[in-house]
């Protein structure tokens, strides 16, 4: 009997996947276990596997073509069999369409379950329901409506010249020449634009980014660490070790600890309630070629500062080659991402959901510092943390980062 | 070419086909020995006998009843209407018989004839006369309905009505008859039923009207004009079947609609139209559909309620500064 060998579910986000590579074609004998195809997800690339023996009789997906979750890729079967009742009785374009209906199935109940969230969101409830300033329904014309839709402008934002309000096509022609006319103005020489297809891993970041500073309310506070007992300590403890402790690997390290004294940053808002915790779990993000990925490092509070080390090594490493497994992707309490490497001194990072916080490390300056009232020569690091209001207040994370500075600035306090 | 009006533009179309086809008579009251009581038949009872030009007593379901049976049975005649105020009378003739019986008999017999004359109103004339009876009329399946407006649409649609082996109504107008312009000498002038003219172009405004209402249209365009507003007249000519497609091009052109009709308001061309403009052309309209007719009130006698009850250049003008957002 033949079966359909549909597109599993690879990763906890992913809506669909895109094969990478079919390592099968039609005819071919396949076991259990072969791996048929390689595909692209949200997160990684993985390999998709048959469970029973058979002869691959119709692939349905070319690669480099996204399947949505469910749908099906490929059929196999004894050689030879009847498929035409898999097919859906006809063309190769069917199944493919029927394909959309899962997606669309598991959007709508996306939909709802995110439904009390866009109650709150006054930015994407604008967007949706094209409200005008006063909350009202918009007027327009059918043309004045379709010629907005082509141009993507928003008929809220229009002012209708027409009987009561009604936008018409005048007003979104005087819209549209206000607005170019600014674009104009900015630009001396035309240069050639190119239109970039969005991958698989740049719809999520935009996709998990724009909902996190969106619904959750960000606030910043910045806080200067004297990193002259840190260097200290690094110094000699990669004289002792045979893995070489980065200055992140401290921060990791002096993070969990810190996390572990203040449950309310290891925290997760959960509409109805906020769950704090029991582990501490600190995902760091690692830029890949494509945008970046961030690998969780477990139960950091309980690792060594070489476990920590070696650890976040092989995940970069792996993220870098799009390897990653799901499993190390998720779970995170808490995020770090640092650019210190790129000399940028300070800024800001969006929180990645479900975090609380995520802490935005910059890099060691040598400043001068006054000491015992002279001016002498020292090491500053400064971190940002993006606290979720709804979950931090400004004071819980005062006191946060000023127990991780105290963790840095007397490294034998993470010791404790 | 010739500068003809338009009674001489319809008595040359059908002098025309009588000489062509020897089965085409005309048929009414006083269409012979008066030569028409709109003098459109001048001339024809000399030219073709008795036998071919009829006068018949008043009373239009029976003539229009011959006129049915005769070309069930082989002619195609022309039956003419004092007006088709009176032809209300021979409805049942129109409606019940020559519409139908190519369609109940199963294709085996046809009716080919046009039924011809005056329609809608003409001045004081009171209620009873002053009706136009076309949208009435193209409610009807297997009925082709003609108002023409120009001496030369009247020549070459009369000349395809003759020719048509189903009954054609076409309608002209008293107000009409004097009115002069250039018409076509061609023997075979034809202008296609169903097919509307553009008489107008414009950029601005799409102004649809028909018969008389055309001229009522013509001299709105013309004051508009004057304002910076430039109106396409767009004149169907055929109320059935109606060109949709050339009024739908034109309004995806300009956006906005006026409908003139010299009919009453409900369930009338306006509104059909106004329906298919919204069916076919919705995303491109700036502005509801708007239509010019006669009031849901009969026609009254006394003159000046009488100028107000008949469209107006006035009227359309405001219905153009509404679509237009200009009032």
């Amino acid at each position: 009997m033949a079966q359909k060998i549909e597109m599993p579910k690879l990763s906890d986000t992913m809506e669909e996947g895109v094969i990478a590579k079919w390592n099968v074609k039609e005819g071919d004998k396949v076991s259990a276990g072969d791996v048929i195809a390689d595909v692209e997800t949200d997160k990684a690339t993985m390999e998709v596997e048959v469970f029973d023996p058979g002869t691959v009789l119709k692939i349905l997906v070319k690669e480099g073509e996204a399947v949505p979750l469910g749908g099906i890729m490929a059929i196999i079967g004894e050689e030879g069999e009847d498929i035409s009742g898999l097919l859906g009785g006809d063309s190769d374009e069917k199944p493919a369409k029927k394909e959309e209906k899962p997606k669309k199935e598991e959007k709508s109940a996306e939909k709802e379950s995110a439904g009390k969230e866009e109650k709150f969101d006054p930015i994407f409830g604008g967007i949706d329901e094209e409200k005008s300033s006063d909350g009202s329904r918009v007027k327009a014309s059918p043309l004045a409506r379709k010629m907005a839709e082509d141009k993507g402008i928003n008929l809220g934002s229009v002012n209708g010249s027409g009987p009561e309000g009604r936008i018409v096509k005048k007003d979104i022609e005087d819209y549209k020449e206000s607005a170019s006319t600014a674009g104009k103005a900015a630009s001396f020489t035309e240069g050639e634009s190119e239109d970039v297809k969005i991958s698989q891993m740049r719809k999520v970041i935009a996709r998990r980014l724009s909902e996190s500073k969106f619904t959750a309310p960000h606030f910043y506070e910045t806080i200067d660490i004297d990193m002259k007992a840190a260097v200290k300590a690094r110094t000699q403890l990669n004289e002792m070790s045979d893995v070489k402790i980065s200055f992140n690997d401290i921060v990791v390290k002096a993070c969990a600890a810190a996390l572990r004294r203040h449950p309310d940053v290891n925290s997760s808002w959960l509409d109805d309630k906020i769950r704090k915790h029991g582990d501490v779990h600190v995902a760091v993000a690692v830029a890949v070629d494509e945008g970046l990925m961030t690998p969780v490092l477990r139960h950091a509070d309980k690792k060594s500062l070489a476990a920590i080390s070696e650890e976040t090594k092989e995940l970069a490493a792996l993220a870098r080659d799009r390897k990653l497994q799901p499993e190390q992707m998720e779970g995170s309490t808490f995020t770090i991402s640092n650019l210190g490497m790129f000399g940028i001194e300070e800024f800001t990072a969006i929180i990645n959901p479900p975090n609380a916080c995520i802490l935005a490390v910059g890099a060691i300056r040598d400043v001068p510092v006054v000491e015992n009232g002279a001016v002498v020569p020292g090491k500053r690091m400064k971190v940002t943390l993006s606290s979720d209001h709804r979950i931090v207040d400004g004071a819980k994370a005062a006191q946060f980062l000023s127990t991780l500075r105290s963790m840095i600035e007397n490294p034998l306090a993470m010791l404790l | 070419m010739a500068v003809l009006q338009f009674r001489e533009a319809i008595r040359d179309a059908i002098d025309e086909e009588m000489g062509l086809d020897e089965r085409v008579y005309i048929m009414g009251e006083e269409v012979a020995e008066y030569n028409g009581a709109y003098k459109v038949t001048e001339g024809l009872l000399d030219k073709y006998g008795l036998k071919r030009v009829i006068d018949t007593p008043i009373s239009e379901l029976g003539f229009a009843g011959i006129g049915v049976g005769s070309a069930m049975n082989g002619l195609r005649p022309i039956v003419e209407f004092m007006t088709f105020n009176f032809a209300v009378l021979a409805a049942d003739q129109i409606i019940n018989h020559a519409t139908k019986v190519r369609y109940m008999f199963g294709g085996q017999v046809g009716c080919p004839i046009v039924f011809r004359g005056p329609n809608a109103s003409a001045g004081q004339l009171g209620a009873t006369h002053s009706v136009a009876y076309d949208s009435m009329y193209a409610h009807f399946p297997g009925l082709k309905v003609i108002y023409v407006s120009e001496p030369d649409d009247a020549k070459g649609l009369m000349k395809a009505a003759i020719r048509d082996d189903n009954p054609v109504l076409f309608m002209e107008s008293e107000q009409m008859y004097g009115m002069k312009g250039e018409v076509s000498d061609d023997k075979d002038y034809i202008i296609p039923i169903g097919k509307a003219k553009i008489k107008r172009e414009g950029s601005d405004v799409t102004i649809v009207a028909h018969g008389k209402m055309y001229h009522v249209a013509k001299q709105a365009a013309e004051q508009l004009a004057k304002d910076g507003i430039e109106a396409e007249i767009i004149d169907p000519r055929t109320v059935k079947p109606f060109d949709l497609e050339t009024v739908i091009k034109s309004v995806k052109k300009t956006n906005r609609c006026v409908i003139v009709d010299e009919a009453h308001p409900f369930g009338g061309l306006a509104a059909e139209v106004g329906f298919l403009i919204q069916r076919d052309a919705f995303d491109y309209l700036d502005a509801p559909v708007k239509r010019v007719t006669l009031p849901d009130v009969n026609a009254p006698f006394a003159k000046n309620l009488f100028d107000l009850w008949l469209p107006s250049p006035k009227q359309v003008i405001d219905a153009v500064n509404a679509v237009t957002y200009r009032n």
